[in-house]
């Protein structure tokens, strides 16, 4: 029980666990170009996954095999236990919400939302109930008789939402749901999605290209690229332990050195690399004298006026060549002496006094960051 | 906007609004003025070439036959009293009305280009709905292949099908040689024969506007729909036909309109068996020689085409409205 208890929240790790979304040996071709190569994913009850990866990796597609538009050219997928092959669209336990939103133009709002209903055979007065209960989850109550075109887009949104949640969907499919919207509106809509989610209990899977929405939304992220995952895992783990270049580079900003392995014990690594001799406090199975690639992150590294109190490893000395000004953060692109180019983020922390950062161009600053942060990737 | 000088932003921006610099007005002078003939030309074509003779048949419709050159009575005229007189006859819209003939050749005209339409529809539609699926490059072939026809004189095509309907035609002989009839069927000269020719012709009338509007559809409505569990037929119904419903009336009044009025289909394919207004037109114009008649035909026909203008106008409004 409280084993049970213990894996609510991450279901993944439950080694007893049934997925309920499972994707076996997936392929899709379209003609000589393969669009998702081999794909196996499992996805839990109740969760929020994100495919994430740049356009043309295959997310879309994939996503688009799950509802039912696609047929796979190899591969099967099943949802809650009930094979998908040859199942059509329509007869799915899947709903989608689309990119454009796909609104019905001829209809008004209470039309489109219902219009599932409708095709599904639920009674008139039973339509209506469950309409207005689905308006008034995405407060859009007052805006029945609207037709789509006089809709904002964030409203839209909300409406293509209710349309895809109203049949009360085992899993719902969004394509880049918050795509069309401004960032502001963006921001908002994320959380609502998420509150949303959480009061209906529907698996969502969410295609996009936006790992800010990626990582605030989901439970996991799987990470695409040419047709195949990079890496899936939470959130935290894609960030702060990526498996590789690609998704380290994908997810966020780092500094990547290469370098080669001087030293290697059961508890640290030192590698010697275009940035200087970095030591990283944790065990890895690499070979001394491996190439490998070292990821630091950016707000991972101190930027101080002064040399560091005591010589040693992490640490490196540049010149300032130029400064992003983002308000709460600001971001340094530093030249270090061998000609490596270092990005640091530092938050503004104080208001500066004289309108000039205290730290500015041309600058003789010092690198640092702690033996925790740097990762070491092979691939 | 084009003021340059520095100063006092605010005010300058005042003075420049309510004073523009010289070369700002003379050039929206010229773009106004420029404006006023872009819209006045076609105005003026329409007012030149279809209001005028419109007035002119509108006159005539309501004069008296002559035997004389016109062969009909002046609207204006002095009476022998030197006073102007206006003389309107109706007596030529009550002859058309108590005419049996005439009533029935009205209704038969719209029976026989109401189905026409119906079937250019039925024809149309399917293959309007193949050609904006199939893949670009055999998109343009197909099309092209639709306005092919128009390449060919249209009494030529007219012709052509004489050649395959009548009696000894292409059709009969094959189908004689088949052993399948052994006497022709009569087919020239039949209502049969008026529709196959009037579908024929105004088929392309019917694809192209459909083919405009059903280019324009998103496909991804059609997957939202079976996504929400609608199946083929029911997406068509809820949301292909209604979506193109622009198209089939745009299509339908560009085969209708034309085809009421019809006159060398029904008369080269239908011979005397069929009775279309547009033949009526031309017997008494030519034939009887009686132009206040045929002026008053015409105009009748005017109207009773301009009423599904009308309607279609009302549904374009409405649907810009809810817009």
């Amino acid at each position: 029980m409280t084993e049970q208890k213990a894996y609510s929240d991450s279901p993944w790790l439950d080694p007893e666990a049934e997925p309920f979304i499972k994707v076996r040996g997936i392929t899709k071709k379209f003609g000589p170009f393969i669009a998702v190569n081999n794909v196996d994913l499992d996805i839990y009850k109740g969760e929020l996954f994100c495919l994430l990866g740049g356009s043309g990796c295959g997310k879309s597609t994939l996503l688009r095999m799950l509802a039912g538009f696609e047929q796979p050219s190899s591969g099967t997928i099943s949802i809650d236990g009930v094979e998908m092959a040859g199942v059509p669209a329509y007869e799915r336990p899947t709903n989608m919400m689309f990119q454009s939103y796909a609104l019905f133009p001829h209809m008004t709002v209470e039309k489109n939302v219902g219009y599932g209903l409708k095709q599904g055979g639920v009674p008139k007065s039973e339509i209506e109930d469950r309409v207005n209960d689905i308006l008034k989850l995405v407060e859009l109550q007052d805006f029945k008789k609207r037709k789509p075109h006089q809709l904002s887009g964030g409203q839209s949104q909300r409406v293509a939402l209710a349309r895809a949640l109203v049949k009360e969907p085992k899993v719902l499919l969004l394509d880049e749901p918050l795509g069309a919207l401004d960032k502001r509106l963006r921001e908002q809509t994320q959380f609502e999605l998420m509150n949303i989610q959480d009061k209906v209990g529907v698996t969502f899977i969410v295609v996009t290209h936006d790992q800010e929405e990626a990582m605030t939304l989901s439970t996991r992220i799987a990470v695409m690229d040419a047709g195949q995952f990079s890496q899936i895992g939470t959130p935290t783990e894609i960030y702060e332990f990526p498996e590789s270049r690609f998704v380290a580079d994908f997810i966020g900003s780092t500094n990547i050195f290469e370098g080669r392995v001087t030293e290697e014990t059961g508890d640290h690594v030192v590698v010697d690399t275009e940035a200087g001799e970095i030591l990283i406090d944790y065990g890895m199975s690499v070979q001394t004298g491996a190439r490998v690639y070292i990821a630091v992150r950016p707000e991972k590294i101190q930027l101080t006026k002064e040399p560091p109190a005591k010589v040693g490893p992490n640490q490196a000395k540049g010149t300032v060549e130029d400064i992003g000004y983002l308000g709460d953060v600001s971001i340094y692109k530093v030249r270090l002496d061998n000609g490596t180019l270092v990005d640091v983020t530092a938050p503004n922390l104080v208001r500066p006094k004289n309108r000039t950062h205290k730290i500015t161009w041309e600058e003789d600053v010092y690198l640092s960051w702690s033996a925790s942060s740097p990762i070491l990737l092979t691939k | 906007m084009t003021d340059t000088t520095p100063g006092n932003p605010a005010a300058e921006a005042d003075t420049s609004l309510q004073h523009p610099p010289l070369g700002v007005r003379i050039s929206r002078k010229v773009q106004s003025s420029w404006k006023t003939v872009v819209v006045f030309l076609p105005y003026a074509w329409l007012l030149i070439f279809f209001l005028l003779p419109f007035v002119i048949v509108a006159k005539i419709s309501v004069a008296e036959a002559l035997i004389a050159s016109p062969p009909f009575s002046s609207l204006i005229e002095w009476t022998d009293e030197g006073i102007l007189t206006i003389r309107i006859v109706i007596d030529n819209f009550l002859y058309i009305f108590e005419d049996d003939l005439y009533v029935k050749t009205y209704l038969n005209s719209v029976k026989i280009s109401t189905i026409s339409t119906i079937l250019c529809l039925l024809l149309g539609y399917p293959i309007a709905y193949g050609i904006v699926r199939s893949p670009p490059t055999t998109k343009n072939m197909l099309l092209f292949m639709i306005i092919l026809p128009f390449w060919t004189s249209f009494l030529l095509r007219v012709y052509a099908w004489m050649g395959l309907l009548s009696d000894q035609g292409t059709i009969n002989n094959m189908l004689i040689s088949l052993g399948l009839i052994e006497t022709p069927i009569r087919m020239l000269y039949t209502e049969f024969a008026v529709y196959v020719g009037i579908v024929y012709t105004y088929l392309p009338f019917m694809v192209l506007p459909l083919y405009a509007n059903m280019e324009k559809l998103d496909n991804t409505l059609n997957e939202a729909a079976a996504d929400l569990g609608a199946k083929p037929v029911s997406i068509f119904l809820t949301i292909t036909l209604p979506l193109t419903m622009p198209g089939i009336i745009a299509g339908g009044l560009l085969v209708f309109i034309p085809a009421t009025g019809e006159y060398v289909i029904p008369d080269l394919l239908g011979g005397g068996n069929v009775l279309m207004i547009g033949r009526l037109l031309f017997n008494e114009f030519h034939a009887n020689h009686d132009w206040p008649v045929a002026a008053a035909v015409a105009i009748a026909l005017l109207v009773l085409l301009v009423a599904p203008m009308m309607a279609y106008q009302h549904y374009q409004g409405k649907q810009a409205e809810a817009r």
